[in-house]
């Protein structure tokens, strides 16, 4: 069977070897046959990805495409495509069409890529295993027993199981990443600002930011490209030029100064998983980078610190769905704070209910200045901390998560057990740093990914790191890919689809 | 600090979420409270001297000119509604 990744397509369309027809088909037969498997995704749209694909394939005959044009992707249900079903993961809008194109949704359409459909998700990007979506709870490819992550698990397992080569997520606490890790695919969480959140259902407004998630840096480095740019649309977009991703992928990272924090490899860290880290790290020095201990001396109120931030944001921005002017309404509401709140009660799902709660409570008259103003101070802190190690070294370098995918169930009934796999991940949220995960092994025969956080815009320095990791190791290649999911394999029109 | 069921209560008001029955009430009790626990944490943190941060890049909403850009799709956003009628959202009587 050929493997291939997202790259190694784009080429094959270029030089006519496959068609974009031929590959959104088998894509499309790929997904239906691991639909019930895996539950990746919400919505597919198989009749537009083949009317799509035609389009690509008239316009690469015209000579108009871009490496993109003809890939088939996959969008976390979180992006509005117009037309189309766009849910969020929640009862809340299983009947909502979005009106509109994300901004994310029309420069990957310019690029012409493919929609092949919408993929699960935790329900508002709230959660950490893609087990709170209304739709029922995705599966990890490599373990069904696992989960895959969340909240972009669709996504990931999407990438991972091979039914599409790229695909977008979002990150507000680590969404990308971790997942990512869980399921041994490449994921980039860019800065702040770097893509716009225009049309992308807004969870926590000063942490959520859009991403992809591929097989290899190479492939999310195309995808970013797309995807990343200034957006009048968004207020928060910044105004600054893209570089040229791929063009970077290949510079040297001799003399590269790494970072390891000391907090990321204490208490609580799976041992095997620091072993994985610890042989990264060995193969980065051999790629001539230098490594030095630093410190994040504020990481252990990361957690905390988001649980008061992230849900008082998400409270004010699920205010507006009130049953009023789309998404669910209940039946027969008696007076207007009736129908307010059983829409509500009866469209949100337990987490988002608790989260909303507590971003309410951290608001209320009397606890806004204890909980709320207090932790947009220990913020700073720990943005400072970053702020000063970046001073020292080029990139900071840890695992993803602290250890390897658990199983579906194991997390639902303790919320803090479940918010603690984002220990390393949220921290950068806060700070508004660009952070990535890369497949960094396997512990107990499930993926483990290693993460690289830059300073403010260096997207394309984490991306050439990971590059270069990825030329010199083989975690992120086709041929680990799992084999105990029914047609999983890569798309590959050509040769054998086990 | 822990939080009462009349505080619960008196949130969930706030949020315009109902008010849970009685043995959803305790379990969602032991969770917020769970959770707060937990974010107290961040009492333990000297902030002093420290301002807050909204934005992480600290920046401050750009601004445009004050003039007409967006269309009026009153018509098609309408359409999102479960009910509705001539253009109107139709909600449950509010005037006594």
């Amino acid at each position: 069977m050929t493997n291939k990744t997202l790259a190694e397509l784009s080429k094959d369309l270029e030089t006519g070897s496959v068609s974009s027809v031929e590959l959104t088909e088998d894509s499309l037969k790929r997904i239906e046959k691991n639909h019930s498997n895996l539950n990746a995704f919400i919505t597919i749209t198989s009749e537009m990805a083949l009317q799509q694909a035609k389009l690509a394939d008239n316009r690469r005959r015209e000579g108009n495409a871009t490496p993109l044009t003809g890939i088939p992707i996959a969008h976390k249900d979180i992006f509005c495509t117009k037309g189309i079903k766009t849910t969020c993961g929640s009862r809340m809008l299983d009947n909502f069409i979005a009106p509109y194109d994300a901004t994310v949704v029309t420069k990957l359409n310019a690029a012409g890529t493919v929609l092949v459909g919408k993929t699960n998700m935790d329900e508002f990007a709230m959660g950490s295993s893609n087990e709170t979506s209304y739709y029922g709870p995705v599966k990890n490819p490599w373990d069904l027993k696992a989960v895959p992550g969340g909240s972009s698990g669709g996504s990931t397992a999407a990438v991972a199981a091979g039914l599409v080569t790229g695909a977008t997520g979002t990150d507000t606490g680590g969404s990308i990443r971790q997942p990512a890790a869980f399921c041994g695919i490449t994921g980039i969480k860019p800065s702040y600002g770097r893509v716009s959140r225009y049309g992308m259902i807004a969870f926590a407004s000063s942490l959520d930011q859009a991403g992809p998630l591929a097989q290899t840096a190479e492939d999310c480095a195309l995808l970013l490209q797309a995807m990343a740019g200034y957006d009048e649309k968004d207020s928060t977009c910044v105004n600054k030029p893209v570089p040229d991703y791929r063009a970077a992928l290949s510079n040297s990272i001799k003399g590269l100064k790494i970072g390891l924090p000391k907090e990321f490899f204490g208490e609580g860290l799976n041992k095997d998983v620091e072993k994985a880290t610890r042989e990264a790290i060995r193969v980065l020095e051999g790629l001539g980078a230098t490594f030095k201990e630093v410190h994040l001396p504020n990481t252990h109120l990361s957690i905390p610190v988001y649980y008061v931030i992230a849900p008082a944001e998400c409270s004010s921005n699920l205010a507006r769905f009130d049953g009023v002017r789309y998404g669910y309404r209940c039946e027969n509401p008696k007076n207007l704070e009736d129908l307010y709140k059983r829409s509500r009660g009866e469209g949100f799902g337990a987490e988002v209910k608790r989260r909303i709660l507590i971003g309410t409570y951290v608001l209320s008259a009397g606890y806004y200045d204890a909980y709320y103003l207090h932790a947009q101070k220990v913020r700073r802190l720990i943005s400072q901390d970053y702020e000063n190690n970046f001073k020292e070294v080029d990139v900071i370098l840890g695992p993803t998560t602290p250890t390897p995918a658990f199983n579906i169930g194991e997390k639902t009934t303790d919320p803090i057990a479940m918010y603690l796999s984002d220990i390393y991940t949220c921290g950068i949220n806060l700070a508004g740093l660009p952070g990535l995960s890369m497949p960094g092994g396997f512990v107990n025969n499930r993926p483990i990914g290693i993460q690289l956080i830059g300073n403010y815009f260096e997207e394309a320095k984490l991306l050439n790191i990971a590059h270069q990791f990825q030329q010199a190791t083989d975690w992120h290649k086709i041929e680990t890919r799992p084999q105990n999911v029914d047609g999983v394999g890569l798309i590959n029109p050509k040769g054998d689809s086990k | 600090m822990s939080i009462s069921l009349e505080a619960i209560a008196r949130i969930a008001h706030l949020a315009r979420l109902p008010n849970e029955n009685t043995r959803e009430s305790h379990a969602l009790q032991d969770d917020l409270n769970r959770i707060v626990k937990m974010v107290d944490q961040i009492t333990e943190a000297n902030t002093k001297g420290i301002s807050p941060m909204a934005h992480p890049l600290d920046m401050s909403q750009p601004l445009r000119t004050d003039e007409v850009t967006d269309l009026n799709e009153r018509d098609l956003l309408i359409k999102l509604s479960s009910k509705e009628e001539a253009g109107l959202y139709l909600v449950p009587k509010v005037i006594e």
